[in-house]
């Protein structure tokens, strides 16, 4: 059992370690988002050098996010890869069409207001979410 | 895909948690594919063959 408890530290632990980095750097890419959006207004009043300065925080923190996310999703068995395949590709052709169209709705008239991103964060969360809980179901 | 997994698990007196551990894959995977509603990749199945000391023949068998 020397060699289970081996592994399961290694492997477990790796998968562990993975997951907290992920967390932490989700979390640094949110306060380097709200620093540069909120920044410029509430903090150091739309100075230059401070906003690009934040802009380019927040876009180092988002390069290393990705990086954290491609080393955490290798870190999974295959069946959880397979699921992700699965919920990412739900999840970006819904985005894209969904996108197109809500954009077309507001240059055909249909919609009186000006379409929002905010809007389709929220549907790819919620669609990523739902796909999420679906595909682990299916595997159970 | 047939599988004997769950069979030859129980014959070591194994849990899932315990296969997993030396499969370095989640519980829920061993689960999954014991109740074929996932079927391993060749790599997979090769380290589970090397680990019951049989074919791959021998535990994973095609059809439904």
């Amino acid at each position: 059992m020397n060699k289970s408890k081996i592994n399961l530290d290694s492997w477990t632990a790796r998968n562990r370690k993975n997951s907290v980095h992920l967390k932490y750097w989700s979390a640094a890419w949110l306060v380097s988002m709200a620093l540069a959006a909120f920044g410029p207004k509430y903090i150091w009043d739309f100075n230059a050098l401070l906003t690009i300065f934040a802009v380019i925080i927040s876009i180092e923190v988002v390069g290393t996010m990705i990086v954290t996310t491609k080393r955490y999703l290798s870190g999974l068995d295959e069946m959880h890869q397979k699921i992700f395949r699965e919920v990412s590709a739900i999840t970006l052709g819904t985005g894209v069409v969904c996108g197109n169209s809500y954009e077309l709705l507001e240059d055909i008239k249909l919609i009186s207001f000006e379409p929002e991103i905010s809007h389709l964060i929220i549907l790819i969360c919620l669609t990523f979410l739902a796909a999420m809980i679906v595909g682990h179901r299916d595997y159970r | 895909m047939k599988n004997r997994l769950k069979v030859l698990r129980a014959e070591r007196d194994w849990t899932q948690a315990r296969l997993a551990v030396e499969l370095e894959v989640s519980r829920q995977t061993i689960n999954a594919i014991e109740k074929g509603r996932f079927d391993p990749s060749l790599t997979l199945a090769f380290k589970v063959a090397g680990l019951f000391k049989m074919s791959i023949e021998e535990i994973f068998q095609c059809g439904e």
